[in-house]
């Protein structure tokens, strides 16, 4: 998604130059939710103030709350089919295969070192056995980050 | 009342999923157990769509699991509830862009909780694989569809529509 910011709004439109949207991107990722909605967000609010703000974040879902939304209504139609049945039995093996794959590459990117990996096994520990909720954890890993300080 | 509920819960979501990509899973699995809205296998279903969707997954999950929860405007409203956060934060840092260079300490926090969102999509996708893998058949395929992931990396929407048609040639 990120190429395709950058070709729309720095080089077709000329709204952002490079080192602006590399800014928005570094802080789109340092800041909660979903990268490419944070930078439209940012872009919006250079062009707009607050309104070009909510213009452009409106523009960046719209296209995912249109889409997903039909998309919905139409598995729901066609659900009791047998061979939609049958399709999605195969459709949710790929997606565990995509997770298992997804967790093996951020593993590969994000676990550096023993610190590390006793945090995941600890929070693992405690999913299993502790079923704390997701927000906790963020917050006290989080919390945890700001103390360890990385690399120290 | 059930959309005060549905935003109150996507927007804690958006407040706390850091991390982008399928951050959102283990949330929306604590969700399911939590509510009455969906099932841990429609979370599966909801991902397929999501990733075979243009646009973020994350915004896609919640678009999906706000319809399913109570339809078009559950969809709209978990969607902005979702946003809503990251909305207000982004606003706020760029009316102060010039002080906020500090995403360094951003990077310690991230240094912690990137290992526990590792350890949080693992424990969801064991969960749901629970519920997927109930034979050996099923068990079989999967390692098959891991293998082709892992070394021929195309778009999941591939892998999700090659799912579909082997899932009705073998009728799965």
């Amino acid at each position: 998604m990120i190429p395709l910011l950058q070709a729309e709004l720095v080089e077709r439109k000329k709204w952002l130059n490079d080192s602006e949207i590399m800014d928005y991107y570094s802080i789109g990722q340092c800041t909660p939710g979903v990268i490419a909605v944070n930078v439209s967000t940012f872009t919006g609010y250079k062009l707009g103030g607050f309104w070009g703000a909510v213009a452009a974040t409106s523009g960046i879902v719209s296209p995912s709350l249109i889409i997903i939304t039909i998309l919905a209504k139409v598995i729901n139609l066609f659900f009791d089919n047998q061979y939609m049945m049958h399709a999605f039995t195969g459709i949710r093996i790929a997606v565990i295969a995509l997770m298992a794959d997804v967790v093996v590459s951020m593993w590969r990117k994000n676990i550096t070192d023993w610190r590390q990996l006793m945090i995941f096994i600890l929070v693992l520990g405690m999913m299993i056995f502790a079923a704390v909720s997701p927000i906790w954890i963020v917050i006290a890993t989080g919390t945890l980050g700001l103390a360890l300080k990385r690399g120290s | 009342m059930i959309y005060g509920l549905l935003f109150w819960e996507f927007f804690k979501i958006g407040l706390f999923a850091l991390g982008g990509g399928l951050v959102t899973v283990p949330f929306l699995f604590n969700l399911a157990a939590k509510y009455p809205w969906f099932s841990a296998q429609e979370l599966v279903d909801m991902i397929a769509v999501a990733e075979s969707s243009p646009g973020p997954i994350g915004i896609n999950m919640a678009t999906y699991a706000g319809f399913k929860t109570s339809g078009v405007l559950g969809g709209l409203t978990a969607t902005f509830g979702l946003i809503f956060p990251s909305v207000v934060i982004v606003i706020i840092i760029a009316k102060l862009l010039n002080r906020y260079r500090g995403s360094d300490s951003f990077m310690n926090v991230m240094y912690a909780v990137h290992p526990a969102v590792i350890a949080m999509i693992l424990f969801a996708g064991i969960e749901l694989g629970r519920i997927v893998l109930i034979n050996p058949i099923t068990i079989f395929m999967t390692i098959i569809f891991w293998g082709a992931i892992h070394f021929i990396k195309l778009h999941p929407v591939v892998y999700i529509i090659l799912g579909g048609i082997i899932g009705i040639i073998l009728k799965l």
